[in-house]
């Protein structure tokens, strides 16, 4: 496996020493500190850890380190600009759309990726593409509420 | 160390933990002030505090709702006008710590955003028994209230001092006291200033009644939301103090092994890498999660293995091993069943079953500890702080005063994390590496070695006269509680038992406990005789109900889905459960749609009516309701926990499976607010009249009732 050395997260360069094959979450967890990004089941079925390497929606626990270098990252710690929410974090904070809100991260980023390829999603594409991630707190109406709202917003604002 | 993972024992709440505190007051004063500073204290002190001790899991009485006696609560008005209320309840996604705050900025008069909770920490909080049973709501608001209207008229009594006037005629209003008669006002800042002023809680204050609530009784969203969409929440998963390791336990091949010889070989040589064998515990502390479980694949165990009961020969074991005499506090009686049999026009007899399921809360059991001098500090992910920190320091034979536990707002627990179990882990690896160590549990760990809501096998023997009045109803439960086990109709001639049986998984307190058993039992069975006697399923119920409040709430339901519905396509059902529990009351009603040819079951909508007194926050509590609903769905359809010979046969979310986006329906929640009722809690009852709505809705649809829970895992086999 090809060496690791850096890792480009959230515009910022880091210096990566855990072994390339570590599944990306654990680097950016344990070694970056950016904690945003979840475990929830370590095989890809919950969606807490998902984050976009090179634009796309990917589950960091099934994806070796080694295979995000040289793409660009984005955990949900780099969505907010200058202090302002991404349009997705302000719907879901206004439309309540969490409780214990372990999954929002994981929740948010899908959604970010899914309103990247398709800005007009129905309500039966966004049940579709979230299907991998699960909220056990049973918030999914508001989370697809969220959503909705956000691709509204996104779609007002050119964004 | 306590081998807590080789035992099974059964978590208290399912029987209804109400051990009442025998601690006392344990921040002194002065140091309460040193820690926030000058200001006005306030601290609820219970009269009359019983000495009740902490009774042995299985012998804790049954409908004791007692709370802790000594200090309760305590509420500080600081110098700069901040407001800290401290509860020892902790946050678990069921937004409480918004709801909390709401009360005392309602009572005390100050804005929301001034108050802050101090929740969950064993140093700095009142003891509390812990965050289940629905009880926050109906015991720590009135309480905070009370501190809150006593700091209100300490202020006042203060203001009153200082203008050298009677307190009677002055008014607290947005913190602040003002004096009508001469327009003069002096902030809570001001009058807080300088004083180091701690009060006990004086006979009980009158508290704001529902109806002149501003701040309660409003949706105001989650404090700290912007925490959670950013990720800078920290969960116990996500802490990692300077010089932290990551800690692994190894696990045994199946429950109650005993571990028979254990080796280390190349261990050893790995730098920084901890592994400790202390009885049958065995775990790895390192300096990342991955080296940690490498240790322990290093490491050769051989395990002692028993012969377990599987999936298969459950039920009847249940009914074999179910205790020849009941407690008296789990058998009720009254009339004759016989007589009430023998006077029946139909009778109807029936068993039902409910499987184990899985809490499955998305952040997995996690701790993180760190011992300093010989104390030991833990954070943890728990409902039952206090409870954890006395295991600690029993198990490290510490005093109590050396143990702090310390609960960061958790990702979901649903009933499933009272115990100690990750807490022990990381204290035990903790002091064997002499740094912080962590534990997180995997998600496979998580299905098997936390607890189970316990399966079941319950048994009904009912009659009904002429008209449709019950006048006979025997209901015996095996194993699975007795939450909710008493019919709320109206019936001369019952009998009811809970029948204890040995445990076979480690078993333990979810959502609703039995009532979600119990229920399904019941409103099925109810569904049933309403066919047998050939009428409507609600106004069979209304024919035999008295409670007006349950009246209500299955109008509400009733009204909302449009009850009764003329069946528009193939394949469609409707149906309706209600029922009461923890002072709350819940209708449900259920549209499904089964596919004749495939078996394929999908619930179209569900509508629930809740009412739960007075709403202290009608956006939290929605949140609550809907999730409870979704979340009822997944036992009711589909989720069971496998298992054979002492192992768990479907550890993962990609063979438990829990409810997705697709699975959820159109839904809608009736929320009825009554303020001339005390509030109730409202975190479990949403979610026990959900599976029986549903099961009579596939009855309507398929003329085929399903007894047993999960009622679909493979969709609906026809005859």
């Amino acid at each position: 496996m090809a060496k690791l050395t850096e890792l480009e997260v959230n515009g910022k360069r880091y210096p990566v020493n855990y072994p390339p094959d570590t599944p990306l979450l654990y680097v950016l967890r344990d070694e970056l500190g950016l904690t945003g990004s979840k475990y929830g089941c370590g095989e890809g079925q919950c969606g807490a850890c998902t984050v976009l390497i090179g634009g796309a929606p990917r589950r960091s626990c099934q994806v070796p380190a080694s295979a995000a270098a040289g793409k660009p990252v984005v955990t949900i710690e780099g969505l907010e600009k200058d202090g302002r929410l991404h349009p997705v974090q302000q719907a879901f904070l206004d439309a309540g759309a969490f409780q214990c809100a372990y999954c929002t991260s994981g929740m948010i980023m899908s959604s970010v990726g899914l309103l990247q390829t398709n800005p007009s999603p129905s309500q039966a594409d966004i049940v579709q593409f979230l299907q991998g991630n699960v909220c056990r707190c049973g918030t999914h109406p508001r989370i697809i509420d969220a959503v909705c709202q956000a691709a509204k917003i996104m779609r007002e604002h050119g964004r | 160390m306590n081998n807590v993972e080789g035992k099974l024992f059964i978590e208290p709440e399912r029987y209804e933990f109400t051990a009442a505190s025998i601690h006392q007051f344990e921040l002194a004063r002065r140091d309460f002030f040193k820690i926030l500073g000058a200001g006005i204290a306030v601290f609820a002190v219970a009269k009359d505090a019983p000495a009740a001790q902490e009774t042995a899991p299985g012998h804790r009485s049954f409908h004791n709702e007692d709370l802790p006696k000594d200090i309760s609560a305590w509420l500080h008005v600081g110098e700069d006008g901040s407001v800290t209320g401290f509860t020892g309840k902790a946050e678990i996604g069921q937004n409480i710590r918004t709801e909390l705050a709401q009360t005392i900025a309602d009572e005390l008069r100050v804005p929301f955003e001034s108050v802050r909770m101090v929740m969950s920490d064993t140093a700095l909080t009142p003891f509390d028994a812990g965050t289940f049973g629905s009880r926050t709501t109906p015991t720590m608001t009135p309480q905070l209230r009370r501190v809150a209207a006593a700091a209100r008229d300490i202020l006042v009594e203060a203001a009153a001092k200082e203008w050298n006037v009677a307190p009677t005629g002055l008014v607290a209003a947005n913190a602040k006291v003002t004096d009508p008669a001469s327009g003069r006002s002096l902030k809570y800042a001001e009058l807080a200033r300088g004083k180091t002023l701690a009060q006990n809680l004086p006979a009980e204050d009158p508290i704001t009644p529902a109806i002149d609530w501003t701040i309660a009784g409003k949706a105001i969203p989650k404090v700290d939301g912007r925490a959670f969409v950013t990720g800078r929440h920290q969960y116990t998963t996500d802490l990692q103090p300077a010089g932290m390791l990551y800690g692994k336990v190894l696990r045994p091949p199946s429950f109650g092994a005993t571990l028979t010889s254990f080796r280390q070989n190349e261990t050893k040589a790995m730098p920084g890498v901890f592994v400790v064998r202390d009885g049958d515990f065995v775990g790895a502390a390192a300096p990342t999660e991955r080296e940690a479980q490498e240790a322990l694949d290093a490491v050769k165990a051989e395990w002692k293995e028993v012969t377990q009961i599987s999936n298969k020969e459950l039920f009847a074991y249940f009914k074999q091993n179910g205790a020849a005499k009941t407690e008296d506090r789990f058998r009720k009686q009254k009339g004759s069943i016989e007589e009430g049999l023998a006077n029946a026009a139909h009778r109807l007899d029936a068993t039902y079953s409910v499987a184990y399921i899985a809490h499955a809360p998305l952040e997995p059991r996690a701790a993180v500890a760190q011992w300093t001098d010989g104390k030991l500090t833990v954070w943890t992910g728990t409902q039952r702080p206090f409870a954890n920190r006395d295991e600690l320091a029993a198990a490290f034979r510490l005093p109590e005063s050396s143990v702090r536990v310390i609960v960061p707002d958790t990702g979901s627990a649903y009933g499933g994390k009272h115990t100690s179990d990750a807490a022990m882990e990381a204290a035990r690896l903790a002091r064997a590496a002499g740094r912080p160590v962590k534990v997180v549990w995997t998600r496979e760990e998580e299905f098997t070695w936390a607890y189970f809501r316990p399966a079941g096998v319950i048994e009904i023997k009912s009659g009904i006269a002429s008209d449709g009045a019950l006048t006979a109803w025997e209901f015996h439960n095996y194993h699975s509680g007795a939450s909710g086990i008493e019919t709320p109709y109206v019936v001369a001639n019952q009998r009811t038992e809970y029948h204890q049986v040995p445990l076979i998984l480690r078993s333990g307190s979810y959502r609703g406990l039995a009532a979600t058993a119990n229920h399904f039992a019941r409103e099925t069975h109810m569904d049933a005789l309403a066919s047998t006697a050939k009428m409507n399923s609600i106004d069979f119920r209304m024919k035999n109900l008295a409670d007006t409040r349950m009246r209500a709430v299955l109008e509400a339901a009733a009204k909302s889905l449009g009850w009764p519905r003329k069946k528009t396509r193939e394949g469609q059902g409707f149906g309706i459960a209600c029922g009461a529990e923890k002072g709350s009351y819940v209708a449900t009603c259920a549209e499904v749609s089964v596919d004749r040819g495939s078996g394929a079951v999908r619930v179209v909508k569900l509508v629930e009516a809740f009412e739960c007194g007075a709403i202290v926050n009608p956006d939290g509590l929605r949140n609550q309701v809907v999730g409870a609903m979704i979340q009822g769905l997944g036992g009711a359809l589909f989720e069971a926990i496998e298992f054979e010979n002492g192992r768990i046969k479907n550890p993962r979310f990609s063979s438990y499976r829990v409810p997705r986006f697709r699975d959820v329906p159109e839904i809608e929640a009736v929320l009825l607010d009554r303020k001339d009722i005390p509030s109730a809690g409202a975190g479990e009852t949403p979610i026990m009249a959900v599976a029986p709505a549903i099961g009579n809705a596939i009855f309507d649809a398929a003329g085929v009732r399903l007894n047993n829970l999960p009622m679909v895992p493979n969709g609906l086999r026809l005859a």
